[in-house]
């Protein structure tokens, strides 16, 4: 049989409401950041939350991990309602869930050591003594990278990468079952991106840690992720695998983001098409599908109807009242890099091999 | 006669320091092509935003131009005195920045803003001339109402929309050169695409040289006709975008290249580059990049290689390229 999800969110909300007056304030309206999100997350798989600022993606995902509370909806861990837990039975569930966040310039205390910052998860839970913690530190450290020298060490001796594995390396500390990535690459150089999105993708070999992943940029996404769910103020629009979303994305939304893209490859330019106008504030969201006042192929019924999230293939979701009707469209298609530079890609990693196993020391 | 507006001449940037002069960028030579697109690539520390801080003679303190010459058609611009260099920046060459938010005053209206930079090279022009030419401004990088925008502050307008006003503020004068420092890195991809497309018409409209500095490939291949790839204050690849896209040479360009998440392809794993950009104090001795480069031999660590001609007008820094030979004689 096949094992239920690890973690799932049904229909979670989360508003912010909005006052006005300053001795008798009373609410003239509500922020709806997060507006009825429901996902999956299974074992040891990696669901991107996609979207643009503004979009929800990080409150959705600090809202199943119980860091704000949600307005509306339902957490459900490994089967159990979570939505309510408090005291010890929240602080045991925050040992399964562990967030690393976007900026490792902001997210590290700057007065503690390597090895205070990745072993202070542990002692917040009680687990193990000094002793075993230490050397669980010099584990973790070897784990993600870094050197053993480097606990003792304080954060701002460090490159932006590698803060990125202390973050990492301190979400683990407490072996997690899911970590929250929030937009874990996208302060990082893109050398570095490249080096931290394959350690993520080795620990969760490992690990089988599930990834909820926050990010902004599909590209990313494409090499991460198992399965996407592309939001847009406050909504999921469309869920699908990566390949399928990615082959045949059906909301006019998701085409507008993948097309927005610039590819890296000169001989394809001029092929990005922008989406006209801005994101409408959540303060207002329009009534109808959020999405028709910049939607290209928006009809009339979509100013009127909001459309649900409806199944239009398996295991492939999306909201739009005309997800079946619209044109091919493969992001996937053509493009792709030019048989020379190909040749010294594949040189550029033959060497790098070579010179890693050149640079294993003898036993 | 040559076709390039802008011309820099091993150019060299030292701060001071207890332990010596430190470069920032060192002996970098470029051309920008009159009105083409100069694509600047490189990650943080390699030295592109000093280098055109150092075109803008805007070098902060303890920071100068040690060498080298910036040449604007014949005039050099490293010589020139405070007062006519004043009359260069933002008169014929303008810049805008990365972060929209910080580079307006957000206690004055957008129009307030617009006209100051105008006044600034137009002491003559009437108050309402002035706002007639600002509302113009807006309405040529396309804000819809520009006359109501006029009078809104920057944190009514969203990122896309200030960005849109930096750049109105940067042409008001009609300059001939266009630095654009990583203008779309703070802005969501679709307004990243609006923004984009806004420079190509502009550019199309003016007939404007543009230098584009961006660590983001994606850009650089949608944007520049030539590009000039850095690395540790040197420019260590130089060619057309097509050069650079098909044909990399240098093993610090195709490392980029590898690293680069792409949409059309499913690789497991990126390619990445091993270490982290060394910082100005701590440059390696040879070639800056050989302690992260896997084709390195000994002769890396000798002497810093100058740029060499691999194809008209490509030039790469290195003694091992073509580097698929170099792995075959090695193997």
């Amino acid at each position: 049989m096949k094992e239920g999800p690890l973690l799932e969110a049904v229909s979670v909300a989360k508003h912010y409401p909005v006052k006005k007056g300053i001795i008798v304030s009373r609410q003239v309206g509500a922020v709806r950041a997060v507006d009825g999100v429901s996902f999956t997350l299974h074992r040891g798989e990696t669901l991107a939350l996609v979207g643009e600022s503004g979009c929800g993606k990080s409150t959705t995902a600090r809202v199943v991990m119980r860091l704000i509370e949600p307005t509306g909806g339902d957490i459900i861990f490994k089967g159990q309602n979570v939505t309510n837990v408090a005291g010890a039975k929240l602080r045991a569930l925050r040992r399964h869930l562990q967030i690393v966040f976007q900026d490792p310039y902001a997210s590290l205390n700057p007065r503690l050591t390597v090895a205070d910052t990745i072993a202070e998860p542990m002692a917040v839970h009680g687990i193990g003594d000094a002793a075993s913690r230490k050397a669980r530190v010099q584990e973790l450290l070897r784990l993600t990278g870094l050197r053993a020298f480097h606990a003792d060490r304080y954060p701002h001796e460090f490159s932006g990468g590698q803060r990125q594995r202390i973050g990492i390396a301190r979400a683990l500390a407490v072996e997690p079952e899911v970590m929250v990535l929030d937009e874990p690459v996208s302060a990082l150089d893109v050398s570095i991106q490249a080096q931290v999105v394959n350690l993520l993708g080795d620990l969760q070999q490992r690990l089988g840690l599930s990834y909820l992943f926050i990010a902004h940029d599909l590209a990313v996404v494409k090499h991460v992720a198992d399965r996407v769910a592309v939001m847009y103020l406050g909504r999921i629009v469309e869920v699908a695998g990566k390949r399928e979303l990615f082959s045949n994305p059906r909301h006019p939304y998701t085409r507008a983001l993948l097309a927005a893209i610039p590819r890296p490859d000169p001989s394809r330019r001029g092929a990005v098409t922008p989406l006209g106008g801005d994101l409408p504030s959540p303060l207002n969201i329009p009534p109808g599908c959020r999405f028709h006042t910049r939607c290209p192929v928006a009809q009339a019924v979509c100013r009127e109807q909001d459309p649900p999230l409806r199944e239009i293939a398996p295991g492939h979701t999306a909201a739009c009242h005309f997800a079946e009707d619209l044109p091919r469209f493969d992001a996937e298609a053509d493009g792709g890099i030019a048989p020379v530079a190909q040749r010294r890609l594949a040189a550029y990693a033959a060497a790098r091999e070579r010179r890693a196993l050149a640079a294993v020391p003898a036993p | 006669m040559s076709d390039s507006l802008l011309r820099v001449e091993d150019l060299r940037t030292v701060f001071r320091s207890s332990s010596g002069d430190i470069a920032a960028v060192d002996g970098v030579t470029l051309e920008v092509p009159r009105g083409k697109t100069l694509g600047i690539v490189g990650e943080s520390g390699c030295g592109k935003s000093m280098l055109s801080l150092s075109i803008m003679r805007l070098v902060p303190n303890p920071g100068r131009i040690s060498q080298g010459r910036v040449m604007l058609e014949d005039r050099d611009l490293a010589a020139l005195s405070p007062a006519e260099m004043r009359a260069v920046r933002g008169g014929d060459i303008a810049m805008i920045f990365q972060e929209p938010m910080t580079s307006l005053n957000p206690v004055h209206s957008v129009g307030d803003q617009l006209m100051e930079a105008m006044r600034a090279h137009d002491a003559k022009a009437s108050a309402a001339e002035l706002k007639n030419r600002a509302v113009e401004a807006l309405r040529r990088v396309r804000i819809p109402s520009p006359e109501r925008r006029f009078a809104e502050f920057p944190h009514q307008l969203s990122g896309g929309m200030r960005q849109r006003v930096m750049i109105a503020m940067a042409l008001a004068c009609s300059p001939r050169l266009l630095i654009a420092d990583e203008p779309t890195t703070a802005l969501d991809v679709t307004v990243q695409a609006q923004i984009l497309d806004l420079l190509r018409e502009l550019q199309k409209e003016t007939g404007m040289s543009v230098i584009l500095i961006t660590h983001d490939l994606g850009v650089v291949a949608e944007m520049a006709d030539e590009v000039a790839v850095m690395y540790a204050g040197r420019v260590v690849e130089r060619g057309t975008a097509k050069d650079i896209f098909e044909d990399p040479q240098h093993p610090y360009t195709i490392g980029l290249l590898g690293s680069i998440p792409r949409i059309e392809e499913d690789r497991e794993r990126l390619l990445s580059i091993d270490g982290s950009v060394p910082p100005p104090f701590a440059f390696p001795k040879g070639c800056r990049f050989n302690p992260r480069c896997p084709f390195v031999i000994p002769a890396c660590k000798e002497a810093d290689p100058p740029l060499r001609e691999l194809g008209p007008g490509h030039r790469a820094a290195c003694i091992r390229a073509p580097v698929e030979l170099a792995l075959d004689i090695a193997a």
